[in-house]
């Protein structure tokens, strides 16, 4: 009974999501007030609909009700509990509900928080959101039905995969998807704007807390996800240029050109048919990121129900999308009206700088993912594309990047010279250089410049603090009370271009890294990088639905205990799969790292890693992640525009 | 260029991946197209001499025409999945010889029964050596053998049913 609720929920939903579609846009299109007005109601309608549908299948996993498909596939009665909430989106018919619930709850949140929008715009959001939910929402009911009953139910589930039963893989998805699906958001207010023909400063204030939003989710959910592939994996890497990995990283990087675009529409009114098609192409990489990945074209460790015929249905879906709105900014792009001209050397300049380089490094990603495919295609070559390439290519692109990024936010719109900007960044520079001649002790040449290029991120991002509060050219306290008086947006472009250079730090710091394997007896001692690793002895353990071998492992240095590691390897018992678990202690700046390996007549193969600055890696994902937060925290983005046609305010300098 | 043009670059490059995307899926219906796949050292090279309980290479060459060779096993499960396949490439016509890999003649026969025989012609290599000079990754694999005894063709895993066309196409049944 709860599946068919959730069933009924699920074509509850599409009925909402096909009226929500077609009253609100027909209603602006006539300028019909009563027919938008119909747009929030709707909007939650269908979000509450999705929800009760979503709740219903939780509650069928919850309940260990076999006789779901769904459930008897992915589900166990010994799963912990967690996993079986969490394999409500683990699966793959679960996860495209999952989907589409978010995408609901988007419209949902436009209609709660848009209240100071123009009813025109809201509608036509909210109507752009609808018709591209309703697809897929036909596709979850149609081709991938996630209340399916299997008669006769059988006596327990199949149980999931053993390496997703894992609380950074639970939370991965939500984020991730979040990500994706917000970027919703800003593409309805472009396919609007289209619609509308018209846009203008205040349509960049409008759509650039929702592209921070989705920002922030997608950067944690890339970062939850490259975690994961680190500690439960258990190689010790943290990226490795999969395509799926690439998929998400690829509406991440527009998207960061979105959100930097967006500030140039805001305070210049430029650059706006960029912005469009930015926000389309974003929406785009992560409906293709989604989807592409299910359809058994992309070769990665990501695996789904391969099913081609599912692939084309979705192809479809994403042609009308994709095509449908690309065709529109074709039409009607040009009504948006040109570009205002500035000159090269200004804080739009730099803006436009960085969207052509991140755009430049998207291009490079998505050829070198699609590359293998389409030479598969062509002419049948069987090549796969590695990091060499990646490395190759992208390093030279993300160098002016990171040498821009500490420039830009200290040049003033319209016009600025660069030679002050640069006078007022020598400090960093002399910090950079001396990090980078300092690491070349233990480095080789390029992570010691990397390492020289994160300082000049870190400190360059603090000097534009630095000189907002005109450190040390006034009294401290007048220092202080400007510091307090800084829009939170400044903190925010802070930390997120700080967060990037912490990141990067971990990357070239895990050229330090060490790692051993080692064949060894209890009792024995192994040392690497300046610890001693006793392995103590190796006992069993028993897990709700697996059988574990344990190592338990001391390691210390100079005689003194530094943590016991206790790395496991687990058979699962329904998936007749192992695992290995592997355990690390962490201070936030290196990694202890260990592995158990196979067992060979009482002795144990540990591999053991010591992976210095390694947590810098996902640290700084989280300074990003924060930045982004605190811009959206900033209050300009949530006072309300009264008049659309509002002119950036004299002497507004900072973004 | 012109600024209308420009604009459709876009639409232009979506169009373009998008039918590259439909041609891969097409493909992998077919089995004309698999991105996972390592190609086989063995295409467009002679068959390599082998002599089992049931054919040997002499047999294939002497055939003068086209050959199907399906390696199979009565304990492999995938190869269920390719039994209807199999089947209808039977009924068109097309000359397709099994060996059953690393099996037993007597569960091999009851495989046979229990979901029908496509086979001309059935050879037992029960070691797995000829699986091993064929470089067969896992079983069911399908190899196409033209008139002169030059492997043409090979597709890892279940046949799927969109290749029985294009396979008898091959083989001219």
């Amino acid at each position: 009974m709860i599946a068919e609720l959730g069933h009924f929920g699920l074509a509850l939903a599409i009925a909402f999501a096909i009226a929500q579609a077609i009253l609100p846009l027909w209603g602006a299109h006539r300028g019909e007030t009563r027919l938008m007005q119909a747009a929030p109601a709707l909007a939650n309608g269908q979000a509450m609909a999705l929800t009760v549908s979503f709740a219903c299948l939780i509650w069928a996993s919850v309940a260990d009700d076999f006789s779901v498909m769904n459930v008897a596939e992915n589900s166990h009665t010994l799963k912990p509990l967690l996993y079986k909430i969490t394999g409500a989106w683990g699966s793959h018919e679960g996860s495209i509900l999952f989907w589409c619930l978010i995408l609901a709850w988007c419209g949902a949140a436009v209609a709660l928080f848009g209240n100071n929008l123009p009813a025109a715009l809201r509608a036509r959001v909210i109507g752009v959101l609808a018709l591209s939910a309703c697809g897929f929402e036909l596709f979850a009911l149609l081709e991938s039905d996630p209340f399916m009953r299997l008669w006769p139910p059988p006596e327990n589930g199949r149980d999931m995969n053993p390496l997703l039963q894992d609380p950074g893989l639970a939370f991965h998805p939500p984020m991730l998807y979040a990500g994706y699906v917000g970027f919703a958001i800003p593409f309805a207010f472009a396919v609007a704007a289209l619609l509308e023909g018209r846009m203008d400063a205040s349509w960049g204030r409008w759509v650039r807390p929702w592209t921070l939003g989705a920002w922030c989710c997608l950067t944690g959910g890339i970062a939850l996800g490259s975690w994961w592939s680190y500690y439960v994996l258990g190689w010790g890497g943290f990226w490795f240029w999969d395509p799926v990995e690439n998929a998400s990283l690829l509406p991440w990087l527009t998207g960061t050109a979105l959100l930097h675009c967006a500030i140039v529409v805001e305070k210049r009114e430029a650059l706006k048919i960029w912005t469009v098609l930015l926000a389309i192409g974003t929406f785009a990489f992560s409906l293709s990121g989604t989807f592409l990945v299910r359809s058994g074209i992309l070769n990665s460790v990501h695996s789904f129900a391969n099913d081609p015929a599912r692939g084309v249905f979705i192809l479809g879906l994403l042609g009308l999308v994709i095509g449908g709105s690309l065709l529109l900014f074709l039409i009607r792009a040009p009504l948006l009206g040109a570009s205002g001209v500035f000159a090269p050397v200004s804080r739009e300049g730099a803006l436009v700088l960085n969207n052509i380089l991140l755009c430049s490094i998207t291009a490079v990603v998505a050829t070198g993912t699609s590359y293998p495919l389409f030479a598969d295609l062509l002419g049948g070559m069987k090549i796969s594309v590695g990091p060499p390439f990646y490395n190759a290519t992208v390093l030279p692109l993300a160098a002016p990047l990171f040498i821009a990024m500490a420039i830009g936010p200290l040049l003033s719109w319209k016009r600025a010279s660069l030679v002050p900007a640069l006078m007022k960044l020598w400090w960093v520079a002399l910090i950079a250089l001396l990090v980078g001649g300092f690491c070349l002790y233990g480095m080789t040449a390029l992570p010691a410049v990397f390492m020289a290029a994160a300082a000049w991120m870190i400190c360059g991002a603090l000097a534009d603090i630095v000189e907002r509060t005109k450190l040390f050219r006034v009294s401290l306290g007048n220092s202080f009370s400007r510091l307090i008086n800084l829009p939170m947006s400044a903190f925010g472009t802070t930390l997120g271009h700080a967060g990037l250079g912490v990141t990067i730090i971990g990357i070239a710091g895990m050229s330090l890294a060490t790692q051993e394997v080692v064949l060894v007896h209890p009792g024995e001692t192994v040392n690497l990088a300046g610890y001693q690793w006793t392995l103590n002895g190796l006992s069993d353990a028993k897990g709700s639905n697996y059988n574990a071998r344990v190592a338990t492992i001391t390691v210390k240095q100079d005689g003194e205990l530094i943590t016991v590691l206790a790395p496991e390897r687990r058979a699962f018992t329904t998936q007749t799969m192992t695992t290995t678990e592997a355990k690390i202690h962490t201070n936030l700046v290196r990694d202890l790292y260990a592995v158990l390996g196979e067992e060979r007549d009482g002795a144990a193969v540990l591999r053991l890693h010591d992976n210095t600055m390694a947590p810098l890696i996902w640290l700084g994902a989280l300074v990003m992640g924060m930045g982004g937060l605190c811009s959206l925290l900033d209050r300009r983005l949530r006072v309300s525009v009264p008049t659309r046609a509002a002119s950036v305010p004299a002497g507004a300098k900072k973004a | 260029m012109n600024r209308r043009a420009l604009l459709a670059v876009p639409l232009g490059a979506a169009v373009l991946g998008g039918g590259a995307f439909f041609a891969m899926l097409k493909g992998l219906e077919k089995g004309t197209f698999d991105p996972r796949g390592v190609p086989s050292q063995l295409i467009d090279k002679p068959l390599p001499e082998f002599l089992l309980p049931g054919f040997s290479r002499a047999d294939v060459v002497a055939q003068k025409k086209p050959v199907v060779i399906n390696f199979f096993a009565s304990w492999c499960v995938p190869c269920l999945d390719e039994a209807d396949t199999l089947m209808k490439l039977h009924q068109r016509g097309v000359n397709l010889w099994g060996i059953a890999y690393k099996d037993k003649a007597a569960q091999t026969t009851q495989f046979l029964q229990r979901h029908g025989n496509p086979y001309g012609r059935m050879a037992m290599d029960d070691k797995g050596l000829v699986g091993i000079d064929w470089g067969i990754t896992g079983v069911p694999e399908t190899y196409l053998i033209d008139a002169n005894g030059i492997v043409r063709w090979r597709f890892v895993g279940p046949l799927p049913d969109g290749a029985v066309d294009g396979l008898a196409k091959m083989v001219g049944a």
